[in-house]
């Protein structure tokens, strides 16, 4: 029953949905009104670079075959998918010849690391902090606190980012202000490299741990308000059971819960999040990747880089209404 | 009720009434714009790179513009890009919630999954390359409608599920048995309810198309020669102002977009807060 009711619609909506995506992304640079090809002629030329009419044409034909531009659109977009499947989005026009997978596989392992840590740290701090304060909510610290994510929570990341780098960057010279690692060190399992690196996530972390808590943690303190007015709660009060039992047993992991689903339905929304985070602080991750990629007009790299992130964003977002069951006792999935 | 007494209840909670203050100041800045004595197209009308004196309130920036009269006409167009693309987005999302609804059924199951699909697929990626294709053709309004086509889909849930809640109603049946074609029935008796719930949806998107627009402008994919919160941040960052210590020109955008988004924000709660009743009569005092 499992299967046909839930397992089953799921799997074919995460299907569609990559469908759908991709098809978009494959579709736009279609539709819009200006040609790749003839744009990026352009953009060198706008560099002054001096190119005779043969080579123009030569360079038009080498353009459409590298940008899958080719043959009638049926034909692209079925050729668009079996590269996809393969992995290869090309290579990269701007940083040529190098295939714009390695450039994305060079980059992931810091985008993921940051994301990774800063999702999983601002969940739980958002969540415990939150319900603590939803606990408590008519005392002094847990009015300051709410005050304080009031603050924060309607700021853009990219705002944000640069806020701290000012004042930690350049006001407090305390932190590095570009990069993943100081350039010329080598990556190696010493403590002075891993010392490094933490001290240059620090700052994109902590933008987007404060942006990512504050709203956790309003959500919390909301849905912890709502559990502790229930009947069950007042009942094991009533029963002489520790506060911090009630607290942390009773309330706080019936809140985290709902808090789940939302986190699978914003996953999307932190991804561009990280990505911005990393352009604010030229963090060496997808973000600045693909910043670089519009800077420079490089399609098969902007392609890649959505088309990846779409997969893996909706992937995520799969695993994690999968896994929901095992959270909650009260689902599953008759 | 009256709005002379919603407007009491509304200004009873501290964060409307600061919101509401900033606010007036941020419009009156945008309104100050239209007695500009400058083009803020031309670059060079003053000396450049001068600090805050009487002359020049907030002194002036590496390209010879006064970085006061500069920031009234960023915050004009950025809210008028806000404005453009809440407003848009509002219709799409209303027509979606109110259609997914109260028909229900398969056409509910197709516009849910749409508006899954905008949720879950990372937005801004496909925003930028929208904009990207675009970029020549980008002028306030054009950001506005880009923006409006990618903001509707939550608010849509959001309206959908007080659809839900309205059709389940007495009245809802009485109007139906009593032969009210649907039409009516939606914009008189159900209009009532999504107005308000509405218009607060409309001032966090308009939050939100502020901030897009300044991210799509800080990546280069705005139309740099108009003045907006974020080609007002990108002008700068682009003149390295950070590492001269140009604060009074960096910090100007920075500082009143954040006014702005804080201002938006404590409305939006301060409203919803108002329309949900059980906020409404701690707040109010049981009336």
């Amino acid at each position: 029953m499992f299967l046909r009711n839930y397992l089953i619609p799921r799997l074919l909506q995460y299907f569609l949905v990559i469908f759908l995506g991709i098809t978009i992304v494959f579709f736009i640079p279609r539709l819009a009104p200006t040609n790749p090809v003839e744009r990026t002629i352009a953009e060198i030329r706008s560099r002054g670079t001096y190119l005779d009419p043969n080579h123009i044409q030569a360079m038009v034909d080498a353009l459409t075959e590298m940008y899958g531009l080719s043959g009638s659109w049926l034909e692209q977009y079925k050729d668009f998918w079996v590269r996809l499947s393969k992995g290869d989005f090309g290579v990269s026009f701007f940083q040529f010849p190098a295939p714009v997978m390695d450039l994305i596989k060079q980059a992931l392992p810091w985008t993921v690391g940051l994301l990774l840590t800063t999702t999983v740290l601002s969940w739980l701090f958002g969540n415990i902090v939150g319900g603590m304060a939803g606990y408590a909510h008519n005392r002094g610290w847990s009015k300051i606190l709410d005050f304080l994510a009031m603050f924060i929570r309607p700021i853009p990341y990219y705002v944000v980012a640069l806020g701290l780098l000012i004042l930690f960057g350049y006001v407090y010279r305390l932190f590095p202000i570009a990069g993943g690692a100081t350039i010329g060190a080598l990556p190696s399992f010493t403590w002075v490299y891993i010392k490094d690196v933490l001290r240059h996530a620090f700052l994109p972390a902590l933008s987007m741990v404060m942006l990512g808590g504050a709203s956790w943690f309003q959500t919390s303190k909301l849905i912890v308000q709502n559990i502790k007015a229930e009947d069950f709660v007042q009942y094991a009060q009533l029963g002489g059971i520790k506060e911090s039992r009630i607290m942390f047993r009773y309330i706080i992991r019936n809140a985290m819960l709902p808090q789940v689903t939302n986190l699978a339905l914003s996953l999307g929304q932190i991804l561009s999040g990280a990505l911005i985070t990393e352009i604010a602080f030229s963090y060496p991750g997808i973000g600045h990747l693909l910043y670089s990629a519009i800077t420079t007009g490089d399609y098969n790299l902007i392609m890649g880089i959505i088309s990846m992130s779409i997969v893996a964003i909706t992937t995520l977002v799969l695993i994690v209404d999968l896994i929901y069951p095992l959270f909650d006792p009260r689902i599953r999935y008759k | 009720m009256a709005i002379g007494s919603t407007l009491k209840d509304l200004f009873r909670d501290y964060r409307f009434t600061v919101a509401f203050i900033v606010l007036l100041f941020l419009v009156g800045l945008a309104i100050a714009s239209f007695f500009s004595p400058y083009d803020p197209t031309i670059w060079y009308y003053a000396p450049r790179d001068l600090k805050p004196s009487n002359e020049y309130i907030l002194g002036t920036d590496s390209r010879g513009q006064d970085i006061f009269w500069q920031a009234t006409f960023a915050i004009r167009n950025s809210l008028i890009i806000s404005v453009v693309a809440g407003l848009i987005s509002r219709i799409i999302a209303v027509a979606v919630g109110l259609v997914a609804g109260y028909q229900g059924g398969r056409t509910d199951r197709v516009l849910m999954f749409i508006s899954d699909g905008f949720l879950v697929i990372p937005l801004f990626l496909i925003l930028v390359m929208l904009a990207m294709l675009i970029r020549d053709k980008m002028n306030i309004f054009n950001t506005g409608l880009l923006l409006a086509v990618f903001g509707w889909a939550w608010d849509a849930r959001v309206l959908r599920a007080q659809v839900l809640s309205l059709r389940e109603r007495e009245f809802t049946k009485t109007a139906v048995l009593s032969g009210t074609p649907t039409l009516e029935l939606v914009f008189k008796e159900y209009m009532p309810y999504i107005t308000p719930l509405a218009f607060s949806t409309l001032i966090n998107n308009m939050s939100w198309a502020i901030g897009m627009e300044m991210t799509l402008s800080i990546i280069g994919l705005t139309n740099m020669d108009i003045p907006t919160l974020g080609t007002n941040l990108k002008w700068a960052l682009n003149y390295q102002a950070i590492l001269m210590r140009r604060w009074n020109w960096i910090l100007t955008p920075v500082v009143l977009s954040v006014l702005l988004f804080i201002a938006l924000y404590w409305l939006s709660i301060s409203i919803s807060e108002y329309l949900d009743p059980r906020t409404r009569v701690q707040r109010v005092g049981g009336e």
